[in-house]
């Protein structure tokens, strides 16, 4: 940190900057003319937190990709189907049990087994042929596409939310002050905030297991050098095949988790894969913590441009990206 | 890097056959020399459907397979935007040209409004290039596939240029020349013409010292860095080489569908030039031209095809998947390679009865 300042000391006056001003349009009370320039503060409240939770979102299923390419240079195409099917099949659990976190549970292995198969009976027969894998995994979203069209139509489909997750509550941001001088606080929907704790819980347990126990030491092995690691006698292949698992029933799980607090379609599975190629390509590829960064940057720059400017809502998205790849092809945090 | 050496594999040529020279290289094939002729001669008999929604849509599809052919096959790199500078430059010829948005359409005439588009068009798929190249081997299939769907997602959410979702109908194709380019016939013509022409500019280039070059970027970027080449700008060149034919067969696409809406360069389209140069085979520059009529065929006849065994016609798109997923198993070459086996296997007992 100490390091990071004293060799970039104008960037570290910025990002001071930028955190200050920050923590000032949070915390403080909106002078009228910022409302007037921003408008209301509670629109940029929400915008606030409805891009750090979609973050939240983007970061589950972004991760499961950039650790299934870390290791395997896989570039799953298919994991946005992974998470529409994930999504479509919570659906019919919960409303079948009528229990959400059964639903999410299920899901996640029933998706990881389908990721086992993948793995087991298509990928492990052209391992290191990087393109024709991409190629396979394009093949099994056109199908597994056109099947989920098959069975679950072009409708609307919202999994059924469990009561205890249910309604707003009240954030201590206030939003404004009425003229009775009583503090107005921001009413945020509950789900989301929940959300939000999962993602980060699942983070901090993925950067636990893959930096303090044995196998996330094998993984960031194979990360770094795969055959290496496989001349010191370590069964790549099991490895490989609880990467694939984990990472697809992630996919799953995202899916039960998006199709809770957004919906379920035709064509989410393309958005969703779009979604995890930018964060993964802003954050830089096979890095845990660079999906994170990417997938909070990636959700802020997609909410505040909905907010601001409608229109070019998905460029903003895009110039991010191409900001990224000019200055850091490797993305954001990636060393080499 | 993986994926040059998957390229090595896919990809064309040994040193023997780019030893050709010029003169040889339109000494082709007895079997194309027939196809041409029944190209050329094909109006006389076959339908105005025929001629235009199945020959003429397959030839502008193949023209940016063949686009992404050359970059793959040659250079080494998948790029999923090819099918978006097609757009780029069929919606430049419907806001330079005339349609019924008036009020976006700026009506200029054909010789100003179309090279221009092309321009525009070459320019957005070099930038896309300059891009691209900063990145190696399989990032590029990530990265150019973000650039299209960001193209997509702009036009489909941008009103004030791109006309949103619906985009532009009843787009003109000019009277030149005494011509009217939009009857049947005139405008196979111009299809076979132009499609022609960047097959021949392509087999050309791939011999050509740049062409050379490229291959050898595309086995060895450090070997060709070490040699002096700058493996930067060969990459760059090649994807302005590819960009204009896929610009044109776009003008072309939207001549050809008479529209031009964020449909046409969605996600589904870009995905499909790749599996028609997939299924093609990615070995030689015809391939391209293969997977683009079979891709038509089935996607015209399938639907038919399916109800008649009995089978519910939407489920067109699980058939291609299928296919796809088939060929890519069991032939990475596509068709190409499979034909090449099949002659392998009925030359090998001949030339061991010669043996005998």
């Amino acid at each position: 940190m100490n390091n990071f300042i004293g060799r970039h000391p104008v960037w570290s006056l910025v990002i001071v900057i930028l955190i200050a001003a920050m923590l000032f349009l949070i915390f403080a009370v909106w002078p009228p003319e910022l409302e007037q320039v921003l408008g209301r503060k509670r629109i940029f409240l929400s915008a606030l937190l409805n891009g750090i939770t979609l973050g939240g979102l983007y970061f589950l299923v972004a991760s499961g990709f950039t650790l299934i390419f870390g290791l395997m240079r896989n570039v799953n195409l298919a994991h946005g189907s992974l998470y529409l099917f994930g999504g479509y099949f919570g659906y019919e659990i919960a409303t079948w049990t009528g229990s959400w976190v059964f639903a999410l549970v299920a899901t996640f292995v029933i998706v990881a087994l389908l990721g086992i198969v993948l793995q087991f009976t298509v990928f492990r027969w052209m391992e290191g042929q990087d393109l024709r894998q991409t190629l396979v995994t394009i093949a099994i979203s056109l199908i597994l596409a056109d099947l989920m069209l098959w069975r679950w139509g072009g409708d609307f489909y919202q999994v059924p939310m469990p009561a205890w997750l249910g309604g707003p509550v009240e954030i201590p941001l206030v939003t404004a002050i009425r003229s009775s001088g009583e503090l107005v606080y921001l009413q945020y929907p509950l789900v989301r905030l929940v959300i939000l704790l999962g993602a980060v819980v699942i983070g901090v347990l993925m950067w636990l297991a893959l930096n303090r126990t044995k196998i996330g030491m094998l993984i960031r092995a194979g990360v770094d050098d795969r055959d290496m690691l496989s001349a010191t006698g370590v069964r790549v292949q099991f490895l490989f095949l609880a990467v694939f698992a984990f990472g697809a029933g992630l996919a799953g799980l995202t899916g039960v988790v998006g199709g809770t607090f957004q919906s379920l379609q035709q064509g989410e599975d393309i958005k969703i894969l779009l979604a995890s190629l930018v964060v993964v390509i802003v954050g830089g590829m096979g890095s845990i913590t660079g999906a994170a960064v990417g997938a909070v940057l990636i959700g802020l720059a997609d909410q505040f441009g909905t907010v601001y400017m409608p229109t070019y809502a998905v460029v903003l998205t895009f110039v991010i990206m191409v900001v990224v790849l000019a200055l850091r092809p490797q993305g954001l945090l990636r060393g080499h | 890097m993986a994926l040059v050496e998957t390229a090595n594999a896919v990809g064309p040529g040994s040193a023997k056959a780019e030893s050709w020279s010029l003169t040889s290289t339109f000494q082709a094939h007895p079997v194309l020399w027939l196809l041409a002729l029944f190209l050329l001669i094909l109006p006389a008999f076959a339908s105005n459907f025929v001629l235009i929604e199945i020959f003429g849509w397959a030839m502008i599809l193949g023209m940016i397979a063949l686009s992404l052919m050359f970059l793959a096959g040659y250079g080494g790199m998948v790029s999923l935007v090819q099918m978006t500078i097609a757009g780029c430059a069929g919606y430049m010829v419907a806001i330079f040209g005339t349609t019924v948005m008036t009020d976006i359409s700026l009506g200029w005439p054909w010789w100003v409004g179309v090279p221009l588009a092309i321009v525009i068009a070459v320019i957005f798929g070099t930038l896309s290039g300059v891009l691209a190249v900063r990145t190696e081997g399989i990032y590029t299939i990530m990265i150019t596939l973000a650039i299209a769907s960001a193209f997509y997602y702009f036009t489909l959410q941008n009103y004030a240029i791109f006309n949103g979702f619906s985009g532009f109908n009843a787009v003109r194709t000019p009277v030149a020349f005494g011509v009217d380019w939009r009857a049947p016939v005139p405008f196979y013509y111009l299809i076979l013409f132009w499609a022609v022409l960047s097959y021949l500019v392509v087999v050309y280039v791939s011999r050509s010292p740049f062409g050379l070059a490229l291959q050898g970027v595309r086995d060895n970027p450090r070997r060709m860095e070490a040699l002096g080449f700058n493996v930067t700008a060969h990459r760059i060149a090649a994807y302005a080489f590819a960009a204009l034919i896929a610009a044109i067969a776009g003008v072309l696409l939207v001549w050809h569908g008479g529209q031009i809406s964020p449909g046409t360069a969605g996600v589904g389209p870009v995905i499909d030039i790749l599996i028609i140069a997939v299924v093609g085979g990615l070995s030689r520059p015809i391939g391209a031209f293969i997977g683009a009529i079979i891709y038509v065929m089935l996607r015209t006849f399938a639907l038919d095809a399916l109800v008649a065994v009995g089978l519910d016609g939407k489920r067109f798109q699980l058939l291609i998947g299928l296919g796809f997923l088939l060929i890519v198993l069991f032939s990475p070459d596509g068709i190409l390679g499979l034909w090449a086996r099949w002659r392998a296997r009925m030359q090998r007992p001949n030339t061991h009865g010669g043996r005998a």
